[in-house]
């Protein structure tokens, strides 16, 4: 299996790295208020989406690499469908072929033939066959089909987790619900669950209509304001899997995309109590400059961290930020660059993303960098 | 036209009957009056006023190429942004532009008329008349589609072309997601051209019932003008429901409705079964006539008539009613329940028996026949070729769980231009150059055509086959870049170098067209010896297409006795007149007036279009628009105090 690593940064070190604020700050002084176009590339381009890989398997999205019951029985009918296809695609280019060079060429307009009683009656039965075999090709495949969508269903009602998605253009809200609700989890764009145990996934749409497609674990699902539904997803093994958005839902479409972290349940325990937790305090002078910041600029009218008075709901929940692996709905990966050119120029990398450019000085732009980085 | 042995209606020249006959006329004299009765005047007002079906079918094949044109560009543009992952060249903005207008321009402005273009041409030249039932309404209605169409794209090079791609789904053109007035332009498009589609629906349909030729009973008719009877059947029921969504769109954007706001108690949803309801029909009124090409055109090329007439005019109809079957298997992935899912993949995979019955006949038909490899034939074997396998993915996309995976990918763009490209513009190349003699009176070349066919056909597989892969590998649709760690990077550069040789296969078409109305061989009126009608009469055929209206008694007319054919005596050759029979057995019935030019269609068609226009911007265009319209559509009208149809 290709396991694809890309430039991940482990977010100890870099927390403590200076050089991403250092290439904020003097591109900032370069040129003003634009953004300057060496954090562009030192941002953006280099660290365009990656997969991060911690462990198990990581494809990218494919409904070839199918790795949960869901998917599996999907890609054991396109394997049947796909042989049927191709061989009955064979014979008719084989009858093809054989009804336009039996018999010797022609060059000029020959008179119309006469058709004879005897050559349509062989004709008819020839035809007469082809199409009742058609008839039971199609009856066993549609009754393949629909045993597969049978074992497929039947995953439901044996769940053990609860997650609920809803989709915001262009970034995925994620909850897991509590009995106490103080206590269920609000993140974004990543979901962590347990290996080998079927989770009831709950979509739904606040603006216009997604679809939530994970192609190594299930097929999609739209999700449509006004219309909940619901998706059972097991994974198989541990690994990261990628999903990304499948109806098209606007300008952002294309950067939509969704990691699914499917772990042990030990694993998934430990982190489901992280994530339970309020954000970390800032630890130093800078990540407390960030965070004034942060709270003094307007990011908190849209983004909540929680244990702050950051609590805003229009933009993902920023309280584990530095957890997740990716930026802006898997554009970006999550490393310091990324984040400071993201938070100084979301209109570059995702044009028309409801992230507006705020003004901050530079220093702000660092230190929000580093707060942020801090949140995990 | 040789042989005349006159029969059928109104024999006699009695003493006091109105106008002059053709009865007993000699030739010459009976051609000039035909020629003054049935002329279009000459220059610009002549061009504006004329209601001949080939001049309005001729117009409407070259408008519909020149979207063709438009929406293929946009389509490169589209490869030239996705050859690489990441890539600059276009913006997301852009981007959805471009492909919300290659959808809706080919679906809306190129596939349908042009079939439908076809239809007006060739419809009355097969089946032996003078003109299409109604032909103001013909005129107008192609008033109506240029309008629509230039309205859309003259929004788009105001940066207002529709971006939320040709099924516009709700809530993304609602009036809170909708950008500006992109949707309103896309709403009051499809309005404008399925007016336009309605009422060449309604013209054929009249046609092919009450104006065939005497003795050309229901199954002596070209299976062309079934497949096309059958089509505009389809339209007939499918557009209005579009036409009820785009308004209802519409009314929400401008009036504030709320027909598909979920929080005010509308349903989002709903939009997509309307629009399914007439977007999969869609698909077959494409096809149909497209298959009906095939049927025309492999006889000819075979020399022997088709096998099966029987079954392939039942598996037109048959596919025809199935196609309202099927509209849901769009909307797999919304959630349906399992009884739902499982009748709408049992009908999906259905639709393939009458597709499959048909290509068998054509193969016994070749079997039966000895194939000459004209430029016409190799389209035509270029379309089963592509089309079985698009019938084959869409056998895979009907089953429910398979769909949920390769829905919205490049598995699901593969398939339909397999079936759309490979299923109806193929049959549709070979029809120009089957039919392109009889239009033009000239042949097109058959070295040019060589090339022409086989750069796109290597082409095209290599553009789209492709794209089953990457759908499978997860690339979606409607996506206007990639990153690099997807992987999709070299198949889609593969794709884009491909879609230039189709390009430059195009270019050929094109060139080819041009060379030949200048250069080309001259046809004769049957370069093909081929068996139907329309090869009867000159080529290019004269104002009034027939000399003398032909009587049938075979189904291969030209075939059966190639030197004799009957004809009718009795109509009037001083003005425009053509017969009408009935509907099952083609006996001749009524002598009836055919319309005259006029300017009026134009005239009405223009209020019609600022009403529609005006109503982007405000409801009260609606209520102060019908005036002109109504105005127009009394003078079209205005009664000239003649006597109507006469026994």
């Amino acid at each position: 299996m290709a396991r694809r690593t890309g430039p991940f940064i482990r977010l100890r070190q870099w927390r403590r790295s200076s050089i991403a604020p250092a290439f904020a700050r003097s591109a900032r002084t370069a040129s003003g208020n634009r953004l300057p176009g060496v954090l562009k590339w030192a941002g953006p381009a280099s660290t365009l989406v990656s997969t991060p890989v911690l462990t198990g398997c990581s494809d990218w999205q494919s409904a070839l690499h199918a790795h949960g019951a869901n998917a599996r029985a999907i890609l054991d009918l396109i394997w049947s469908f796909g042989a049927v296809a191709a061989i009955t695609w064979l014979l008719v280019m084989l009858a093809l072929t054989m009804a336009l060079f039996h018999h010797r060429r022609v060059r000029a307009a020959p008179p119309p033939l006469r058709t004879d009683n005897h050559q349509e009656r062989r004709f008819g039965r020839a035809v007469g066959s082809a199409v009742a075999s058609t008839v039971l090709v199609l009856a066993a495949l549609t009754i393949t089909s629909f045993f597969a969508g049978k074992s497929i269903a039947s995953l439901s009602g044996k769940e053990t987790l609860t997650v609920r998605i809803t989709g915001h253009q262009w970034w995925w809200e994620i909850r897991y619900p509590n009995d106490d609700p103080s206590r269920t989890i609000v993140t974004a764009n990543e979901i962590h669950l347990p290996v080998g145990e079927p989770v009831k996934v709950e979509l739904d749409s606040t603006d216009v209509i997604h679809s939530f497609w994970v192609p190594s674990l299930a097929g999609k699902r739209d999700l449509i304001p006004g219309r909940p539904s619901e998706l059972t997803l097991v994974a198989d093994k541990p690994g990261t899997y990628r999903g990304q958005c499948a109806e098209f839902c606007g300008y952002q479409h294309a950067h939509m995309a969704i990691t699914v972290v499917a772990e042990s349940r030990k694993a998934f325990d430990a982190w489901r109590s992280r994530q339970d937790a309020v954000a970390v305090a800032p630890a130093g002078d800078e990540e407390r400059r960030g965070q004034q910041a942060f709270l003094s600029t307007g990011c908190a009218l849209c983004h909540a961290v929680r244990g702050t008075a950051a609590s805003g709901t229009i933009g993902p929940d920023l309280t584990h930020l530095a957890s997740r692996r990716a930026l802006a709905a898997d554009t970006l990966a999550m490393t310091p660059g990324a984040l400071a050119a993201w938070i100084a120029d979301p209109q570059s990398t995702k044009p028309g993303a409801k992230m507006p450019r705020i003004d901050l000085s530079a220093d702000d732009l660092n230190a929000v960098a580093t707060y942020l980085g801090s949140l995990e | 036209m040789s042989g005349t042995t006159g029969t059928a209606a109104g024999q006699e020249q009695d003493e006091g009957v109105k106008g002059v006959r053709d009865t007993g006329l000699e030739a010459a004299r009976r051609r000039a009056y035909l020629a003054h009765a049935w002329q279009t005047p000459k220059g610009l007002y002549g061009w504006l006023v004329t209601v001949d079906h080939k001049l309005i079918g001729r117009r409407y094949i070259v408008t519909a190429f020149l979207f063709l044109v438009l929406a293929g560009l946009s389509a490169l543009a589209m490869r030239f942004q996705l050859a690489t992952p990441e890539a600059g060249h276009i913006g997301p903005d852009f981007y959805n532009q471009l492909f919300t207008m290659h959808g809706t321009t080919m679906m809306f402005l190129f596939a349908v008329p042009v079939m439908e273009a076809f239809a007006i041409y060739l419809v009355p030249l097969m089946i032996g008349t003078r003109n299409v039932a109604f032909p103001r309404l013909n005129a107008f209605s192609y008033w109506v589609y240029l309008s629509g169409g230039l309205m859309i794209w003259i929004a788009f090079a105001f940066d207002t072309g529709a971006d939320a791609g040709w099924f516009s789904y709700v809530p993304l053109t609602g009036p809170e997601y909708g950008i500006g007035k992109r949707p309103d332009f896309w709403a009051q498009m499809v309005t404008y051209t399925e007016v336009s589609a309605l009422a060449v629906a309604v013209e054929i349909i009249a046609t092919v019932f009450k104006q065939r030729a005497p003795g050309m009973t229901l199954d002596r008719i070209p299976i062309y003008v079934w497949s096309i009877l059958v089509t505009a059947f389809v339209i007939l029921f499918a557009m209005p429901a579009v036409m009820v969504s785009s308004t209802m769109l519409i009314l929400d954007r401008l009036v504030g409705t709320k027909f598909f706001d979920p929080a005010a108690g509308g349903d989002a949803l709903l939009w997509q079964h309307l629009f399914w309801f007439f977007g999969h029909p869609e698909v077959y009124i494409i096809f149909i006539p497209a298959v009906g090409f095939v049927s025309a055109i492999l006889p000819t090329f075979v020399r022997r008539p088709v096998f099966g007439y029987l079954g392939i005019v039942l598996s037109l109809i048959a596919i025809g009613f199935l196609s309202f079957g099927l509209w849901v298997h769009h909307m797999f992935a919304t959630g349906l329940p399992q009884l739902g899912e499982s009748f709408f993949t049992a009908s999906s995979m259905m639709i393939a028996i009458p597709s499959g019955i048909q290509i068998f006949c054509w193969i016994a038909t070749i079997w039966g026949g000895r194939p000459i490899f004209a430029t016409p034939l190799l389209f035509v074997l270029g379309f089963i070729f592509t089309f079985v396998i698009g019938g084959l993915t869409g056998v895979m996309v009907a089953s429910v769980p398979l769909d949920l995976q390769v829905h919205d990918t490049y598995f699901v763009v593969a398939h339909f231009h397999y079936v759309l490209i490979g299923g109806a513009v193929f049959p549709l190349l070979g029809a120009v150059y089957y039919w392109f003699p009889k239009i033009t009176g000239r042949m097109l070349s058959e070295r040019l055509g060589r090339w022409n066919f086989w750069l796109v056909f290597v082409g095209f597989n290599f553009t789209f086959f492709p794209m089953h892969i990457l759908g499978l590998q997860g690339m979606p649709r409607r996506v206007y870049t990639y990153p690099p760690a997807s992987g999709w990077g070299e198949i889609n550069l593969f794709i884009s170098i491909s879609s230039l040789v189709v390009f430059i296969g195009f270019a050929l078409f094109f060139l080819n067209i041009l060379l030949s109305l200048r250069n080309g061989r001259i046809a004769g009126d049957n370069p093909w010896g081929a068996s139907t009608l329309e090869w009867a009469t000159t080529s290019p055929p004269p104002s009034y297409d027939f000399s003398r209206l032909p009587v049938v008694a075979h189904r291969e007319p030209l075939w059966a006795e190639p030197d004799i054919l009957p004809v009718v005596e009795g109509l009037r050759v001083d003005a425009r007149e053509v017969l009408g029979s009935t509907v099952a057995d083609a006996v001749p019935q009524l002598r009836v007036p055919s319309a005259d030019n006029s300017i009026w269609p134009l005239l009405s068609a223009l209020a019609v279009g600022g009403a529609f226009l005006g109503s982007i911007y405000t409801p009260w265009a609606v209520v102060w628009g019908a005036i002109p319209v109504s105005i127009g559509f009394i003078c079209w009208f205005w009664p000239k105090g003649e006597p109507e149809d006469e026994e």
